[in-house]
């Protein structure tokens, strides 16, 4: 990056690269298609212009995005990165997400990218359990590949949870992955009636270890972490959400207190480790 | 922008001379600043990590996170409300303390930006400034001390020091009496005359004045009728408050002979140049990056456009241009 005033780079030697992965870009993007893809989400795929360079997105990172109107970006999971063609799945909730809605392919977005501490691949095991909420189920995809393709060997259980039927996310996909996916609906129109977290006790019951997975990862709402807390036998992680000023770490607006001192979610997280998170 | 692609038509030294036609340069109390673009407290860390993104060394300078005696985790969240044309926020002065700052913190931030950093400060009571301030003063990298008097003081029944005079010269006098540094005292606009506290800070000692900070304000969540705020309210910055905050400067200004710096709602070239008509010697931008990480560097590079249109040749002339 050259320096308007000075004309050249201030010799200073090269600058740390202070971040695991790829340091924030700002993009265009243009938006290549946009659908609703389940009652109450969508699906929207953006061609990200020059790209990352070849540089990766890791699993649970996040992008943030320029609304026309609004004044604050908006934060959303990276569902899925290949070759500059990036996929959110998100739900309208709100002024942001519902002008995000409206949009129409070959309009154009803003994006601040790939943003946080993303969830660690490298701790899967042989049996990891991925558990995801509603739009929580979309990082998990993107992780998911990467630790497939990282041990083609690894026997990867999904556990979704959703309302009901007609909003269930993604099943088709992770099962394409080969991954041994478990649906539940709150109310019972579809797959198990129950909660994700529900599925770690089928999980656990007679396994020979007495946890019956390596590793687990979770996204979703509040109460879905609480029941996961409650269960889980094994060391896990979880990816959080907190209202952002910036999502790069500059105005220390998303931090939580954990053991190990005070964490941005949007910079040392969104995801954090099981065994640093205090559960107030 | 249209100058600047047209710039990039031209070959690069012609383009380095119209650059040079454009004298951006100001005096800051007694510290020479290449453009008057400095980044504003709470907005850019210590500055380290934006030096990621861009060389941060074509700053004029920056003035980093306010920092307190004792480290501080800071307020509750959701500490963060959006609002039309900014936000609110209620970070609460969230900080690794004077000690980690000096023995962390600037030993990164030297090794990526050259030139003299605001110091911001903040303090519960006038012991915490003066302490604070006496572990900071030895630090070279620091130019200026930059004390932020909007906090609520503990000893005073929780009323900030900035909306009483006395309280606000009382802290000035006893910063003054342990530093050499340029002393600059930063405003709260939450008061009723803001140039009565201004007055009070000059004749206790102050070599300058930076205004404003946040206005008090709060968001109401409609759908759980609740604050957005975990902490009820918090400060209002951005866009929004620009046309408040050059008043403000523009009262200031003509109140008192020593340098002002201004900002609120600072995000282009030409708001910039706005604020120096009304009487600033520097702008400081705050809220602009934290939706573009790269708004003061743009501003910076857009500067010439800006003046040329505006027919200024030399940036410094124009302080003040617009009193009466
Ligand atoms: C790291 C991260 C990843 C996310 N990934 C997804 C995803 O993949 N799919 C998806 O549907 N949603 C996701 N969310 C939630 C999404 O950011 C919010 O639904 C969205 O910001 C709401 O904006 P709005 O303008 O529609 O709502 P409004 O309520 O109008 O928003 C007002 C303000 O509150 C903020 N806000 C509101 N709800 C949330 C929330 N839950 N989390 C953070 N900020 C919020 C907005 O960003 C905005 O600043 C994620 C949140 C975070 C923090
Ligand atoms: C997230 C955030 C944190 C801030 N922290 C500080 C701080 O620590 N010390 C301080 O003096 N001002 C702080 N401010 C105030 C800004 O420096 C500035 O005075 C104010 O935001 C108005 O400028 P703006 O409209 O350009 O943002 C903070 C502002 C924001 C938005
Ligand atoms: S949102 Fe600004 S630090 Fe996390």
């Amino acid at each position: 990056m050259t320096c308007p005033q000075i004309g050249k780079k201030a010799n200073l030697g090269p600058v740390p690269k202070l971040e695991k992965g790829c340091v924030m870009k700002k993009l265009d993007a243009i938006i290549t298609e946009n659908k609703e893809v389940a009652k109450n989400y969508l699906k929207m795929v953006l061609e990200v212009s020059g790209g990352l360079g070849g540089e990766e997105v890791l699993p649970g990172q996040f992008v943030n995005i320029e609304i026309p109107g609004l004044y604050l970006r908006r934060p959303i999971s990276v569902c899925n990165y290949e070759a500059g063609k990036l996929t959110l799945v998100y739900k309208p909730v709100g002024s942001g997400t519902e002008h995000m809605a409206g949009m129409k392919p070959g309009e154009k977005l803003d994006l601040l990218m790939p943003l946080g501490h993303g969830f660690d691949p490298a701790k899967a095991g042989e049996r990891p359990v991925l558990i995801g909420g509603g739009a929580g189920s979309a990082p998990l995809y993107l992780l998911a590949r990467t630790i497939k393709a990282a041990n083609p060997k690894a026997q990867i259980t999904v556990l979704l949870g959703f309302n009901e039927k007609a909003e269930v996310l993604l099943e088709a996909e992770f099962r394409a992955l080969g991954a041994d996916v478990t649906v539940y609906t709150v109310d019972g129109s579809y797959g198990t009636k129950g909660f994700a977290a529900d599925g770690l006790d089928s999980l656990t019951q007679g396994a020979a270890d007495a946890v019956g997975y390596t590793y687990f990862y979770a996204c979703g709402p509040m109460p879905m972490f609480r029941a996961i807390e409650a269960k889980a036998k094994g060391d896990g992680e979880y990816s959080f959400e907190e209202r952002m000023g910036c999502g790069f770490g500059a105005c220390m607006g998303c931090s939580h207190k954990t053991k190990n001192g005070y964490k941005r979610i949007c910079k040392d997280g969104p995801v954090l480790s099981r065994g640093e998170i205090l559960w107030d | 922008m249209t100058e600047k692609s047209t710039a990039k038509t031209k070959d690069s030294k012609a383009k380095a001379s119209r650059t040079e036609g454009k004298n951006t340069a100001v005096t800051l109390c007694g510290i020479r600043l290449d453009n008057p673009v400095i980044p504003a407290s709470g907005t850019f860390g210590y500055g380290y990590e934006f030096a990621q993104y861009y060389d941060i060394n074509c700053l004029g300078t920056f003035s980093f996170k306010g920092t307190t005696l004792e480290p501080r985790f800071g307020n509750p969240t959701p500490r963060i409300a959006e609002c039309q044309s900014g936000l609110i926020n209620s970070v609460g002065l969230q900080n690794p303390g004077a000690h980690a700052v000096v023995s962390e913190e600037l030993p990164k931030l030297a090794k990526v930006f050259k030139k003299k950093v605001m110091a911001n400060v903040s303090g519960f009571s006038k012991e915490d400034y003066v302490e604070t301030v006496k572990i900071l003063e030895a630090t070279e990298q620091i130019g200026w001390l930059e004390i932020n008097i909007s906090c609520p003081n503990v000893h005073g029944g929780g009323m900030a020091f900035g909306t009483d005079p006395k309280a606000a010269a009382e802290i000035t006098k006893a910063v003054r009496g342990v530093t050499k540094k340029p002393l600059i005292i930063k405003l709260t606009p939450n008061v009723t005359d803001i140039t009565e506290i201004a007055k009070a800070c000059e004749e206790a000692g102050a070599d300058g004045i930076s205004l404003i900070n946040t206005m008090l304000g709060m968001r109401i969540d409609l759908k759980t009728k609740r604050p957005v705020i975990a902490n009820t309210m918090g400060g209002y910055s951005g866009p929004g408050v620009f046309p408040v905050a050059l008043r403000m400067v523009y009262q200031v200004a003509r109140a008192v002979k020593i340098p002002v710096v201004g900002l609120g709602g600072v995000s282009s070239a030409e708001n910039v140049i706005e604020m120096m008509l009304a009487g600033a010697t520097a702008v400081q931008v705050g809220s602009a990056n934290l939706v573009n990480p790269y708004a003061c560097r743009d501003i910076v590079s857009d500067l010439p456009r800006a003046m040329r249109k505006c027919g200024i040749g030399t940036l410094e002339k124009i302080i003040g241009a617009a009193q009466l």
